[in-house]
């Protein structure tokens, strides 16, 4: 499995009212909560992303509530993969199981820029900024979390093995 | 490379002879735990599923106990959906009025949790029970679902933090001073993905009930789970308790820890949360004098017996004063049946204190003790955010049972030495 695109690139402690303001969680709708994904700090992200693009921040990605409707606002956006030094806990898991694949990798978190284009292998763990060609090695994702990942969520994924 | 205890359980419950940190691992569990709250969400998401039943009837514990007996109709409708779903799968350790008592001291009581177990429930406190030298962590809803269906969950394997514990707490001092003192030393995410693994000699001489409330609030430090070693007190309690099989995990020596910290049970003093984090600690020298309105004895962290002992001792003879009120709340029947046969009942009653069954109640802001605008409480529960136990201008001072029955007394917090 593999991901493609162009980066936006965001710093520390990006937090779930920042992905979705809690103005809209009247909606559950991913399409609808897309709309509004990471307006209050970058208007233009709506605006400019494309299926398979790819968000890159520093610490703490996700920390604040425990919404689930921040992981899925970011997928229906249509980012393939979150790649952040770290994550905050509940991110971590709820992203996971709705299917938006996560990468945690300090040195990629670090170099890569805003506009790069980087490639996310998950079978093997390897970034590659094709922007700068430099490489990376983050996290391979075992098979079952790829079969998560490809399967678009827990339920998914549960569903499918029977 | 060794392993940490909790690297132990988590390789033991994958089937693989080893886990490093940073791991994702499929695990095997032994308990899924859900309450009144969180237990209707995961059944929604498991009518989405197309599985049969549970995993394992004997192996989901369904607790009703932040607002039962239900509050309010919304509540009742909770339960309601919950009871349902326990009965139409046949689950055998549904919990409702008259066996309920607070999910967090319940299970262990009831002999559902051991030493080795791997549990995960729909309630941040799960991780009360490494008290017992279990590994269980919080999740969400969605987990819990799944948890249910398939009776696995995944985990990023946690590295830890190692608190060597030496001394012994000097009188007044408990299982509560320890973890505020610790959570205000390394703060509300000092923890954060990671374990909190305790050892040292100290160890020895905490009672249970001051580990589970240690365990407790590993959450308040950021805290996947916290964890202590098994010793001839956790053997002796899980034998009253059950008859459960367990396992007894040991870190290796060469385990790796991300940091050490060695803690003088000694040197501790009553220690005190000033709003609106758990990590805003106070000694008692610095904290005593603040006016109070109220005093809650009660909780998963706080509402044991040996809680109940030491506000009964303080209590005793006493009256609760002008202007104060004092809710104290069991956490279970058997701990409430307990403090009656002791005694310790007729010492709340008779000092003015209001004695309730088991639930939740105030902890959350849910009911049974709601805070007005402007009003101050002194309560041996686990979280002082905002408006946590009712009006966003009121505040929660997070202290031991011993401060909130001696504040009881006075009305303004008080050094339990000097009533
Ligand atoms: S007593 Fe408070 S912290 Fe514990 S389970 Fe109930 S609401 Fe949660």
């Amino acid at each position: 499995m593999k991901a493609r695109g162009n980066v936006f690139k965001y710093g520390d402690n990006v937090d779930t009212d920042v992905i979705i303001p809690a103005r809209y969680l009247n909606s559950s709708d991913p399409k609808e909560l897309a709309s509004h994904c990471m307006e209050d700090i970058d208007i233009d992200f709506v605006k400019k992303v494309k299926a398979g693009d790819i968000m890159v921040a520093d610490k703490n990605f996700g920390c604040g509530s425990s919404r689930e409707h921040a992981p899925l606002a970011i997928k229906a956006s249509g980012i393939s993969c979150v790649i952040a030094e770290t994550f905050a806990r509940i991110f971590y898991r709820n992203a996971i199981n709705i299917g938006l694949p996560i990468v945690e990798c300090k040195e990629a978190s670090k170099a890569i820029k805003s506009g790069d284009d980087v490639e996310i292998d998950f079978d093997s763990g390897v970034i590659t900024d094709h922007t700068t060609g430099e490489t990376f090695k983050g996290q391979p994702f075992p098979e079952f979390m790829q079969k998560i990942i490809s399967s678009e969520g827990l339920i998914n994924y549960i569903n499918s093995d029977n | 490379m060794g392993m940490t205890m909790t690297q132990k359980i988590l390789a033991k419950h994958a089937g693989l002879s080893e886990v490093k940190t940073g791991d994702l691992i499929m695990a095997k569990l032994d308990l899924v735990l859900g309450n009144d709250i969180t237990t209707p969400v995961a059944i929604d998401v498991i009518k989405n599923m197309n599985k049969e039943g549970v995993f394992d009837k004997d192996k989901i514990a369904l607790v009703m106990d932040h607002f039962v007996p239900n509050k309010d109709i919304k509540s009742a409708e909770h339960v309601k959906c919950v009871r349902e779903f326990a009965c139409s799968n046949d689950i055998t350790n549904y919990f409702d009025v008259g066996q309920m008592g607070i999910e967090h001291a319940l299970l262990p009581e009831k002999g559902l949790v051991v030493a080795g177990d791997c549990v995960i429930g729909a309630d941040s406190h799960t991780c009360t029970y490494g008290a017992l030298g279990a590994f269980s962590t919080g999740v969400g809803s969605t987990d819990m679902a799944a948890g249910m269906a398939t009776g696995e969950a995944w985990f990023k394997v946690p590295g830890a933090i190692r608190f060597n514990l030496t001394g012994e707490l000097s009188q007044w001092v408990s299982g509560k001073d320890v973890i505020l003192h610790i959570i205000g030393m390394i703060g509300v995410d000092g923890a954060l993905y990671r374990s909190m693994e305790f050892t040292g000699d100290g160890v020895a001489s905490l009672s249970m009930d001051d580990r589970f409330t240690i365990a407790n609030m590993a959450i308040e430090g950021g805290a996947k789970n916290g964890i202590f070693p098994v010793d001839d007190k956790t053997i002796e309690y899980m034998k009253a308790h059950g008859q459960k099989e367990y396992t007894v995990f040991e870190a290796d020596p060469d385990a790796e820890y991300d940091e050490e910290y060695t803690i003088d049970l000694s040197t501790l003093k009553s220690t005190i949360s000033f709003p609106h984090l758990p990590e805003n600690t106070k000694t008692i020298d610095e904290a005593k004098g603040l006016k109070m309105d109220q005093s809650v004895i009660g909780s998963c962290t706080n509402g044991r017996i040996d809680d109940l002992r030491i506000a009964a001792k303080i209590l005793k003879g006493k009256k609760v004063a002008k202007n104060m009120r004092c809710i104290v709340i069991p956490a279970t029947q058997d701990i409430y049946l307990q403090a009656m046969e002791e005694g310790l009942l007729k010492i709340f009653i008779e000092a003015g204190a209001v004695v309730s069954t088991p639930t939740c109640g105030p902890c959350l802001g849910g009911y049974m003790g709601i805070l007005a605008e402007g009003e101050r409480c002194i309560s041996t529960t686990n979280r002082n955010f905002v408006g946590r136990m009712g009006h966003v201008n009121s505040e929660v001072y997070l202290a031991s049972p011993a401060v909130a029955a001696a504040s009881a007394i006075t009305g303004v917090i008080t050094d339990p030495a000097e009533v």
